[in-house]
């Protein structure tokens, strides 16, 4: 079985075919963001990170945007640098030539400014898409596919429906050699131990449940009942009850294959196969960075209240388990889970459907929220203070 | 008259989650479980689509179970059909009001 992707010189398939113009640090958000206004062809990923934070959240910075660099669905990479910030722009520089891209970076401060920086910067990402704008797909076996898999806005139907299907797809995924990822730790809480059972060995299992004890420590640590926060006022207006609920509902998007082990936000895969975690918070802006840094095509999103984000460089298919919100929210909703909870359809049939639709979307097709941009809110998770 | 179906998702399950529009007071719904058993029960509390009712009446203090594994604890003895919800389970984890 095959889709047709961009292949890229270290190897990997990429199913979008970008310059990515990567702003080092939060205060060179509004260079990239006009560059990319300029030049078609691009995208930007405005973060709010990268200065005044501790060290290990910078390094953390820095390795997620390498990590996005990274992305097969990249071709080419604009670093824009401010010039005092706190991430390693010249390690960036360094690690994401190693791919074999054509990488640039500009200094905004050492430019003059800011309309300097812009003036030079457009011109850059005109000469890198102009480069890669001809770069034909192939024809690829599925193997090459990394697929991440979230839910947002979720109610009960979410794991009655819409994450039976992408559990569907993530199994016959895994059974093809691909590779698939999920994260969300704070929705394993109350279904740890579940997926503990599938992990392919102890020390895996052990990770799983220091993951999910570091996760609810930091909710803990605030002194107070983390609902609200988690489950969210719709998840609770949505019939899900507790974060216990919840993630038991959560986790059936990850199928039932055994778990290979588990990756931190800011890494991408290199030769991983199989059902694989990612320790990232259950919040879109965050996750969705995380899951593209990944190296993920594509994502798989399922929610029934109806979430509308989408990631600058990921496409990301929205399944709707919730039959009343499809119908609410059709356009910005790629399939209709909810005939699974009218009973009109199984969740194979739903299943089949949904691995359809990715291998489209995975050889060009947009998606809805890809086709109106829905997707400019991202960040990069950290775990210390702004300071 | 249209069926209004609860559905159990386990067969520890003592809730049921109803998919139907409209449940109010006093109407009875169809709890159906896994193997195509039927049980008709009458709904205490006006309940929303997707949120659920007790399958059979639950101490304060037992364990709620859902896809055979705990939700919570009820946090108020609750009756057989009665609404089941954050009025009456109290969620155990990230519970960081309940440390010393």
């Amino acid at each position: 079985m095959e889709f047709m992707g961009y292949v890229r010189p270290d190897g990997k398939v990429g199913a979008r075919n970008y310059v990515a113009v990567i702003p080092s640090v939060t205060c060179a958000n509004d260079v990239a963001q006009a560059i990319c206004r300029q030049v078609q062809g691009t995208i930007t990923y405005l973060h709010h990170q990268g200065c005044c934070q501790m060290p290990p959240d910078l390094e953390r910075v820095t390795d997620t945007l390498i990590s996005l660099g990274h992305s097969p669905n990249v071709a080419a990479i604009l670093i824009v640098s401010l010039g005092c910030e706190g991430t390693d722009h010249e390690r960036m520089y360094q690690e994401l030539i190693a791919t074999g891209k054509h990488v640039e970076i500009i200094h905004i401060q050492e430019l003059g400014g800011v309309s300097k920086a812009i003036q030079l910067g457009t011109d850059i990402a005109r000469r890198l898409v102009v480069e890669v704008s001809g770069l034909q797909r192939q024809s690829v076996d599925v193997s090459n596919i990394v697929m991440a898999i979230k839910c947002g806005a979720s109610d009960t139907t979410s794991g009655m429906a819409s994450n039976c299907v992408i559990g569907y797809v993530a199994d016959k995924l895994v059974d093809l050699g691909a590779t698939v990822i999920f994260g969300e730790t704070t929705e394993f809480l109350g279904g740890e131990h579940l997926l503990a059972r599938r992990a392919v060995n102890k020390e895996v299992g052990d990770k799983i449940f220091a993951i999910v004890n570091a996760m609810e420590a930091r909710a803990k640590s605030i002194g107070c009942d983390m609902r609200k926060g988690q489950p969210t006022p719709g998840n609770i207006a949505g019939g899900l009850s507790s974060i216990e609920e919840k993630s038991l509902g959560a986790i059936v998007k990850s199928g039932t294959r055994p778990i290979q082990g588990v990756l931190e936000y800011p890494e991408h895969v290199t030769t991983q196969k199989g059902l694989w975690i990612k320790d990232t918070p259950g919040r879109e802006p965050e996750i969705l960075t995380g899951m593209a840094a990944t190296g993920a095509q594509f994502m798989m999103f399922s929610t029934g209240r109806g979430a509308p984000q989408g990631f600058p460089s990921m496409p990301v298919i929205k399944i709707c388990g919730n039959p009343n919100t499809y119908e609410h929210m059709e356009n910005d909703m790629d399939l209709n889970a909810g005939l699974i909870i009218t009973g009109e359809k199984t969740i194979e049939q739903v299943g089949e459907e949904a691995f359809t639709k990715m291998l489209r979307v995975l050889s060009g097709e947009m998606t809805k929220n890809e086709a109106i941009q829905y997707f400019s809110a991202i960040d990069i998770h950290c775990l210390g203070p702004v300071i | 008259m249209e069926l209004k179906l609860a559905l159990k998702v386990h067969d520890k399950d003592n809730v049921a989650t109803i998919f139907a529009n409209g449940i109010t007071d006093g109407m009875e719904v169809e709890i159906r479980d896994k193997k195509g058993g039927a049980e008709t029960v009458t709904v205490k509390g006006d309940v929303p689509y997707g949120h659920k009712i007790a399958v059979c009446s639950i101490k304060k203090g037992e364990q709620i179970t859902k896809y055979g594994e705990e939700i919570g604890i009820a946090s108020k003895d609750i009756a057989k059909g009665e609404y089941v919800h954050v009025h009456n389970l109290d969620s155990m984890r990230g519970r960081g009001d309940l440390e010393g």
